[in-house]
């Protein structure tokens, strides 16, 4: 994982809002104690049947969509948990940039520190996209982050706005825990300055 | 400036910022960070890998409690899989020097149960969780929000996060929950209201009359499905409710120490003239017992309504999503929510399995007993309150009536136990979230408070409290 900067794939569309991260990705998926390998897992609800074989008609579960690297869905996409096991899931199956009109807060976060774009877009906006993304010969779009573009396969652009600190931080696959390092003397400085707040907690947890 | 008036929300902020940073971020000092076995093992390995230490191991505490099964916990774990993720959490948590409770302890329980009953939730500190549910720890005037794995790494690192103010709104609920309603009933109205997205991007505070009334049980209710509105957070002001709550809890300062802490928790509430992004007002005099009756929160109604028809909904997009979700919780349009029949009841979860939630239970079922036919499980948030529990009997009234009376932990909450609903079993649950196979694939839940969901065990079927026994 380094960075992103710009895909060209198939776009899968799944028009549906309030996609919840229990639907992304199952509890039953979460004991794991690996980032990887979560991709066959992805959707499982929607992908397979009870007999764990593939639902034909789930988007994608048929060509070219197996190979989607772009996801289109409606409203709050991510509702739910906080588990970052979602992301590592659409990454996982090779998608690293989703479409929406908006996300929920924890899951948009995640996408970043998993270098997944997320693209926010008006409602009329992602329609067209999903439009182009239901039909085989027009689901393949180039999304490019340095110039926040989507070029659709009509040859249309359709711009996109993004924060410019998480534009940065995508591209150049910053290491923020690095960064943060860099402030151990202001940290430990306020650490000192509040240690009557909130003081160690004893190794030995007493019990209430 | 510093006369300004501010937001509890802001004052808890501000105090928190250790550095600024480019394009609006802060580099927020975090107090307390709980950890979990679930969203854990990742973070170490990252920790590992970048060859870190954990920088401040005491900040820090972890318990099991998703994947931990609630019975026979005296033997080893059955499934490999549970088992391998609460032995690495054990590994790691001794390996990086971090307080754990452990499995077999009488503190164990939900992460966000355990901490304020051991008192390491205060009002004022930053806190957070690789758990979307850390917004409960906001009852007690905390910052307390749910992250993902890559900030577990980075709160280990450093003990801080990097963020970007969250806009604040103010829930204000005006005049008193009439008796028999619950806070679960507040807080799904007020969800309802404003939908499973509405406070997207906010930290919520909860303010009025029908806040102060509550108990601290019930203002963790409230603050836990806060993320089930969508928010960051919820918040309550601290008020002598939280610190006689607090006082005397193992972790909380003590004698003359809480005085002093006291006195600087009093000034820890909305200044007069702060203002809010948003307000909304909610009348909890007119609030009834509130059952979901589709797949996400905000599909609730109250007892006394009818499952909606999506023929009748203006919206389209809302139309075809409500279909859905009848068909997957087998209802059809127009059925009354009373009298809809159960198979399972679950009353637990962080949302609704402390003390005041059990007894709130016991009271409703009395001497009556669970329905023929009908599984039901009561799971106590803590062994703490387990034993609290048994020196009330209530496990006494739970066991008699026909429950299964469990050891703490998540539980059928999600499902990552044993404890799950088979295929097309519905169930009467206490806990925060519906979702399609939340509880075991292919189950179907209705969300609903714990005496309406003892009610539902033992009359068989979705009843209204008010109208029982
Ligand atoms: S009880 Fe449920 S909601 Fe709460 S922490 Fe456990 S799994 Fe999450």
């Amino acid at each position: 994982m380094a960075g992103f900067t710009s895909i060209t794939a198939p776009a899968a569309p799944l028009p549906l809002a309030n996609v919840d991260t229990d639907k992304i990705l199952a509890g039953e998926h979460l004991k794991t104690i690996s980032r990887s390998g979560l991709g066959a897992k992805l959707f499982s609800g929607l992908r397979y049947d009870e007999q764990g074989a593939e639902r034909p008609d789930f988007i994608l579960n048929r060509d070219p969509w197996r190979r989607a690297g772009i996801l289109i869905a409606l409203d709050n996409f991510g509702s739910g948990s906080s588990r970052e096991h979602a992301p590592w899931a659409l990454r996982d199956f090779g998608i690293t940039c989703v479409i929406a009109p908006s996300f929920a807060d924890i899951f948009h976060n995640n996408c970043f520190k998993n270098f997944i774009l997320p693209i926010v877009l008006d409602r009329a906006l992602v329609d067209q996209l999903l439009d182009d993304a239901a039909d085989p010969s027009r689901c393949r779009m180039r999304v490019d982050l340095p110039t926040q573009t989507i070029a659709r396969a009509n040859g249309e652009i359709v711009d996109f706005e993004i924060d410019a600190q998480q534009k940065d931080a995508l591209l150049n696959g910053i290491d923020e825990i690095g960064g943060s390092l860099a402030f151990l003397p202001q940290i430990e400085r306020w650490e000192r300055a509040s240690q009557l707040i909130a003081p160690d907690i004893p190794l030995d947890v007493p019990s209430s | 400036m510093a006369d300004a008036p501010r937001t509890i929300f802001q004052k808890i902020w501000d105090a928190h910022v250790v550095a600024t940073l480019a394009g609006g971020n802060a580099l927020l000092y975090i107090d307390r960070h709980l950890l979990n076995e679930v969203t854990s093992p990742q973070a170490f390995e990252g920790l590992r890998l970048a060859g870190r230490r954990v920088h401040r191991p005491g900040g820090t505490i972890a318990v099991a409690d998703h994947n931990v099964p609630t019975e026979n916990r005296h033997l080893p774990i059955a499934d490999a899989d549970s088992r391998i993720q609460v032995e690495t959490l054990e590994r790691n948590v001794a390996e990086f020097g971090i307080p754990y409770v452990p499995l077999r302890g009488r503190a164990q329980g939900i992460v966000h149960v355990i901490g304020p009953d051991l008192g390491l939730t205060l009002p004022g500190l930053t806190i957070v969780c690789g758990d979307s549910h850390t917004s409960t720890h906001g009852a007690f005037g905390a910052l307390a929000f749910g992250i993902g794995t890559s900030e577990v790494e980075h709160v280990l690192a450093t003990q801080t996060l990097i963020q970007k103010q969250a806009r604040n709104m103010l829930v204000r609920v005006n005049g008193r929950l009439p008796a028999g309603i619950t806070a679960k009933d507040l807080i799904l109205a007020i969800i309802g209201r404003i939908g499973t997205a509405g406070a997207t991007g906010y930290v919520i505070e909860y303010a009025g009359e029908g806040i102060e009334a509550l108990d601290m049980a019930g203002r963790m209710t409230v603050c836990n499905m806060s993320i089930e509105a969508g928010a960051r957070a919820g918040l309550i002001a601290p008020d002598d409710t939280t610190f006689a709550y607090l006082q005397g809890r193992p972790l909380v300062p003590a004698g003359e120490a809480f005085e002093t802490a006291k006195a600087s928790w009093r000034a820890l509430r909305s200044d007069p003239g702060a203002s809010y992004d948003k307000v909304i007002d909610i009348d909890a005099t007119g609030i009834a017992p509130m059952v979901t009756w589709g797949t996400n929160p905000e599909a609730v109604v109250t007892i006394a309504d009818r499952v909606p028809d999506p023929e009748a909904m203006p919206d389209s997009a809302a139309a075809g999503q409500a279909r859905q979700m009848l068909k997957y919780m087998a209802l059809e349009p127009g059925t009354p929510l009373a009298g809809l029949p159960i198979d399972v009841v679950f009353i637990g979860s962080c949302t609704n399995s402390r003390i005041e939630d059990l007894r709130a239970a016991a009271a409703t079922i009395g001497d009556g007993h669970v329905a023929s036919g009908v599984r039901a499980l009561v799971v106590p948030g803590s062994g703490a309150i387990k034993a609290q529990a048994e020196a009330e009997g209530l496990d006494l009234i739970f066991k008699a009536a026909g429950f299964e009376w469990r050891d703490a932990g998540c539980s059928m909450c999600l499902g990552m136990n044993p404890d799950r609903l088979k295929p097309g079993e519905r169930c009467a649950s206490t806990s925060n979230r519906n979702f399609e196979s939340r509880q075991g694939p292919g189950g179907r839940t209705h969300l609903m408070s714990p005496a309406m969901a003892a009610a539902a065990a033992v009359a068989g079927h979705i009843v209204d409290v008010r109208r029982f026994g």
